[in-house]
């Protein structure tokens, strides 16, 4: 087991756990009650230290070296999962994996970052770092989906997309952009998850989606906090302060809007019982489409894009001298648009929907075990 | 809201379409050091009358060159907030505060409609002297409106990219802009309605990997810095020094990502070519 800085006060308890399931092994001396009464205290411990997380941690968190990848969630919840490759214009990108396969007795596309599992993968994967080719071969899979109408689900886990002169030559730019721009008007249903990392136009790049969620122990921004510490603080010794000031975790991003909901984790980190969150996953998968695969395509295209066009807070500055305080806050300025403003409603209402419905998630998983 | 009442003021005292061109009787080109007066700069469209760099200009500079004299600006009264209280050395206010003052400018970008050699064009033109010309909410916001606009009115679109990328003091809420503008481009299309990106130095970040790469046509300056992940990034990432005119407007053009390159003295004339043979108001008689 690896333990993190913040969880050291775990690893001597740990250890003793371990030398009594030793002595228990051995059969001499029954020890059972020490082993409930560590387990219990281990428990408690990590109950401390996970409850009272910062950013920082959860961003350490996101990035644990047993954290389970895309290709693992795939394996664990897709039957007769065929893994596709190839952009078929330049080459197959190994940080960007992806095929088809069915998920609850659902057949869809789905893809991910995918980071390596040990040095000689990370090297082969690129530590999760895509190229152009990866972008366009996500996009060829979404087109596949959409011409068998089949659902798209994408798990986002990156540090970035690749900043190299390959892919500045073949376009990085271009391949995000065109996805942004090809996924807004991709007419099946499209399902996002940040598993991982959420690092900037590389995680958005596949991110663009009906709803979009995170797993809890994961964060998403614009920048990662070490960039953000060395452009604005200019030093790299300010990361902690840098991802407080990013407020990139999954609750910061619920409360602005900008992604669905938190999708929960086993107490201690998705690593801690890796089968347990990729049934998590499942249920959750299952229980959205349930819903997205209802929805009619052209409802499904309008009310995408009326979602990203609701993003950002601006205000309405008004010229007025006789009250020089007066200020029109307006949280979603697309609503002022009178055409638009019924759709609007409509769309908070999918909001409240969709976090009732992630509890129902994890009753139904707690009934499956 | 004290910083607001303070913002206020500095938008208000500002002196109004201040022009980014450099002040001053006498200018020193960057590129190669030779003097001119500002006259003779601005008569060749601020470019060096010796090398042709083209120096940086602003929104209103732009709307100067390309309108038939008169145009209106647009969205001017939407304006940032401070979503996640950003604090880094200093607080996103008292940035924003300063960029008022130095730019007297309202944001990163201006909205402006009017007749290009007498066809109707909507441009959305960035500055760089705003924070960097970084896009946040009210970037986003001023340029979906902008494509409502060209949409509800039926005019063709365009975007003059200027900028370093995102506005990290608006962290998630600028990466989601990429979105947004990608996604209400993707509608303009739908409407039939041509876009054109042009692209001047620099267009790197999340505007080059979001509307600058999505015109229908895109053109740019001659040798500006094109590119997704900066050069000072890719340098210390691969550890090896760049080739010679890496990310140039030129580059770009060699490896199929730019429709041509237009020197500023020719940008009038090529757009009214675009918008002579894109008319979406024949385009629209010709289907019915
Ligand atoms: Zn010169």
């Amino acid at each position: 087991m690896v333990f993190l800085e913040f969880e050291r006060p775990l690893e001597s308890l740990h250890e003793q756990l371990e030398k009594f399931q030793q002595i228990e092994a051995e059969g001499d001396i029954d020890v059972s009650d020490k082993i409930d009464e560590l387990q219990k205290k281990i428990n408690n411990k990590r109950k401390e230290i996970f409850e009272s997380l910062s950013r920082w941690e959860r961003v350490q968190l996101s990035r644990h070296p047993q954290r389970p990848y895309t290709l693992y969630y795939i394996n664990e919840m897709c039957k007769n999962f065929v893994e596709l490759h190839g952009d078929r214009t330049f080459k197959d990108d190994k940080a960007i994996v992806g095929g088809i396969g069915k998920i609850n007795g659902q057949s869809c596309v789905i893809m991910g970052h995918q980071k390596g599992v040990n040095t000689k993968m990370r090297q082969f994967r690129n530590f999760g770092m895509a190229n152009p080719e990866g972008y366009r071969k996500a996009l060829r899979l979404m087109k596949l989906a959409e011409r068998f109408s089949l659902p798209v689900i994408c798990l986002i886990d990156t540090p970035g997309a690749y900043p190299g002169i390959e892919a500045e030559e073949r376009g990085q730019a271009e391949a995000i952009a065109r996805n942004l721009f090809e996924m807004a008007q991709l007419r099946t249903p499209i399902l996002c998850y940040v598993i991982g990392e959420g690092a900037s136009g590389g995680a958005l790049g596949i991110g663009l989606g009906d709803r979009v969620f995170m797993m809890e122990n994961t964060w998403y921004s614009v920048i990662s906090p070490e960039s953000c510490s060395s452009i604005l603080w200019r030093s790299w010794d300010y990361k902690e302060k840098a991802a407080e000031s990013l407020k990139l975790t999954p609750e910061d991003m619920m409360s602005f809007g900008l992604v669905d909901d938190v999708v929960k984790e086993p107490l201690g980190g998705a690593h801690t019982d890796r089968e347990k969150m990729a049934r998590i996953l499942r249920l959750h998968i299952k229980k959205e489409l349930q819903d997205l695969m209802a929805i009619d395509k052209d409802t499904l295209v309008t009310q995408r894009i009326d979602k990203y066009s609701k993003m950002g807070r601006v205000a309405v500055h008004t010229m007025d001298e006789k009250n020089p305080d007066s200020k029109e806050e307006n949280d979603s300025p697309a609503e002022k648009a009178d055409k638009k403003a019924p759709k609007a409603k409509k769309e908070s209402k999918t909001k409240k929907a969709s976090t009732s419905k992630s509890k129902a998630t994890e009753k139904s998983d707690a009934a499956e075990k | 809201m004290g910083w607001f009442k303070r913002l206020k003021d500095g938008i208000q005292t500002a002196t109004k379409f201040k022009k980014e061109a450099p002040d001053g009787l006498w200018h020193q080109c960057k590129n190669c050091s030779e003097t001119s007066t500002m006259k003779e700069l601005k008569e060749n469209y601020f470019k060096c009358l010796s090398c042709n760099h083209h120096t940086r200009i602003g929104s209103h500079d732009y709307f100067d060159i390309i309108f038939d004299g008169q145009f209106t600006v647009h969205f001017d009264d939407i304006i940032s907030e401070d979503p996640l209280e950003f604090v880094d050395v200093k607080t996103y206010p008292e940035r924003l505060e300063a960029a008022y003052k130095k730019s007297g400018l309202t944001d990163a970008i201006s909205v402006a409609k009017g007749k290009v050699s007498r066809k109707p064009l909507i441009v959305a033109a960035m500055d760089f002297s705003f924070i960097g010309g970084s896009m946040g909410s009210v970037v986003g916001e001023r340029i979906a409106r902008g494509i409502d606009m060209a949409i509800a009115e039926r005019i063709p679109f365009m975007i003059i990219s200027k900028s370093g990328g995102a506005r990290m003091m608006e962290a998630a809420f600028s990466l989601m802009q990429m979105a947004k503008t990608s996604a209400k481009l993707s509608q303009l299309a739908k409407e039939g309605i041509p876009y054109f990106s042009f692209l001047t130095d620099p267009t790197t970040g999340g505007v080059s990997a979001s509307f600058a790469m999505l015109g229908d046509v895109n053109f740019a300056e001659p040798n500006a810095l094109i590119g997704f992940a900066g050069p000072r990034v890719i340098k210390e990432t691969i550890k090896q020094e760049l080739p010679e005119g890496f990310q140039t407007s030129e580059f770009l053009l060699e490896h199929g990502f730019l429709d041509f390159i237009v020197d500023r003295s020719e940008l009038k004339a090529r757009l009214a070519d675009l918008l002579t043979v894109f008319d979406p108001s024949k385009m629209e008689e010709a289907e019915s």
